[in-house]
């Protein structure tokens, strides 16, 4: 038994180990402008502009049941408006960005860890090494990065959407006028709501694209270990969302 | 020059090359020969930094590959092109960008890398297919591409891995034809690694058998064909026992 936590110590001191040594890498490739340049304008338009259908439509639904939510629980209670402020800061604070992070971990990370899963067993990160590239600067770096500035831009249109649904949603099904929900919306909000959510988001992204590089780049076999990866990558990801959550309501709220 | 000194590599409890020695003169064309799952791509992988050994060394030009830093390994791949066993093409790029990435990485103006790889793509009878997607060529084709792209950057060596394997005869004929004008036209020195023996008649100057992670036998083609050592005999003859 000993020694069986003995080995699971071991590994996961490798593990951290082998974060630590790939964050090195990426962070070493980052002079390397002229390579990661141009991929990481194609990354942003593939992590941005694609993914913005996924992430407003689960923002739309969010933001309906919000409000139907807020109202039932508020009714004979709370006056009504309070349901925009509860939309807002929720969509700002949490959902927004928590359900977005956990709806891209299996868009992006996953097709990350896909590709380049795929990538490393068909020899297609060897050869870019043979060609004198570093694989860091041309695979990881502009995904990470990509992640990193794209995500707060999507979760910010999420939680525009959600808001914008709320609103809707109080104005034919709840009976509560436009100046009341955006009275409610105004009423506690500071700009630590915008900014807090934001910079989660942008933790979101860096962490998702990382654990998709990072799995890919490590996959062995062929189409089992690649699809292994794919999976290992969502895990991992979504549990990191959570603990991330939990660390930035802890450290800034 | 490039020369394994007393190389040992194992992975795990499996040792893969237990004392590789032998050196690849400049301007031939050495062939390795060699049972499945003998080294022979791991030999190759010594060559490039992709792996290192647990001990001996890789002499490239006189530098001991795994003791360079970075940027001396940079500068050791810039001299050297890779032909990997299924190609190796990226699925995301044209033949003409999987062609030009690597004269990309060199810095070289715009028109030059389109010169190179026009002139590339015509070497190895590929004109026209620059547009096209990795996925829409044939095995055959692919591995031309992969040719291509280690030809346009004009290297002083080429390592070919397994370079006719899944093909069919005729497109092996046409790939061994296009090694053999690769080293006419450009001079460049070559390491073939493969156990199609038709090939290895065809392209190599010199053929060195690898067995048991270390050279059995080298010499010329026919040195290699009158050999008398059973082990040799027996792979070149494709003999079961």
């Amino acid at each position: 038994m000993i020694e069986a936590i003995g080995r699971r110590a071991v590994s996961a001191i490798e593990a951290v180990g082998r974060v630590g040594h790939f964050l090195m890498d990426m962070v070493r490739a980052l002079p390397d402008v002229r390579t990661w340049a141009r991929p990481a304008i194609v990354q942003m338009r593939r992590i941005g502009v694609d993914s913005i259908p996924v992430t407003l439509f689960i923002a739309a639904f969010t933001g309906v049941v919000l409000a139907l939510q807020a109202s039932y629980t508020f009714t004979g209670t709370v006056p009504l408006y309070f349901v925009g402020t509860l939309v807002g800061k929720t969509m700002m604070l949490e959902l927004g960005p928590v359900l977005a992070g956990l709806a891209l971990a299996g868009r992006v990370g996953a097709s990350m860890a896909a590709e380049l899963g795929t990538m490393k067993v068909t020899e297609q990160v060897d050869a870019l090494e043979t060609l004198a590239y570093d694989p860091h600067a041309y695979l990881v770096v502009p995904r990470v990065l990509a992640g990193t500035v794209m995500f707060p831009m999507i979760i910010a249109f999420a939680i525009a959407t959600g808001i914008v649904t709320g609103w809707l949603t109080s104005l034919v099904l709840l009976d509560l006028s436009t100046p009341d929900f955006l009275k409610g919306l105004k009423l506690f909000y500071r700009f630590k709501d915008t900014w807090f959510g934001l910079l989660k988001s942008s933790s979101f992204g860096f962490t998702i694209t990382f654990v998709g590089c990072m799995v890919g780049l490590s996959t062995r076999g062929g189409a089992e270990g690649v699809g292994k990866s794919t999976t290992r990558a969502v895990v991992y990801s979504a549990v990191l969302i959570l603990l991330l959550d939990a660390f930035w309501a802890v450290v800034l709220l | 020059m490039i020369e394994f000194q007393d190389v040992h590599k194992a992975f795990g409890s499996k040792s893969v090359l237990d004392g590789l020695s032998l050196k690849i003169r400049d301007g031939e064309t050495l062939v390795i020969i060699g049972f499945s799952g003998t080294g022979k791509s791991v030999a190759l992988k010594h060559i490039v930094g992709l792996l290192h050994p647990d001990s001996g060394d890789v002499i490239v030009d006189g530098q001991a590959v795994g003791a360079l830093d970075r940027e001396g390994l940079t500068a050791v791949r810039q001299g050297i092109g890779y032909v990997f066993q299924f190609a190796a093409l990226f699925d995301s790029l044209t033949v003409a960008e999987n062609v030009a990435l690597g004269l990309r990485r060199r810095g070289l103006a715009d028109e030059e890398i389109e010169d190179r790889v026009r002139e590339a793509l015509a070497l190895v009878d590929l004109s026209g297919t620059d547009e096209r997607m990795p996925a829409e060529l044939s095995g055959g084709m692919r591995k031309r591409v992969g040719i291509a792209r280690a030809i346009a950057l004009r290297p002083r060596y080429i390592l070919y891995d397994e370079p006719t394997t899944g093909l069919d005869p005729v497109t092996s004929a046409v790939i061994d034809r296009l090694m053999v004008r690769t080293r006419e036209h450009l001079g460049v020195t070559g390491v073939v690694v493969t156990h199609d023996m038709r090939s290895a008649y065809t392209v190599g100057d010199r053929i060195a058998m690898l067995y048991e992670g270390r050279i059995r036998q080298v010499g010329t083609v026919a040195e290699i064909q009158e050999t008398e050592d059973p082990v040799v005999r027996q792979f070149i003859e494709g003999r079961p026992e």
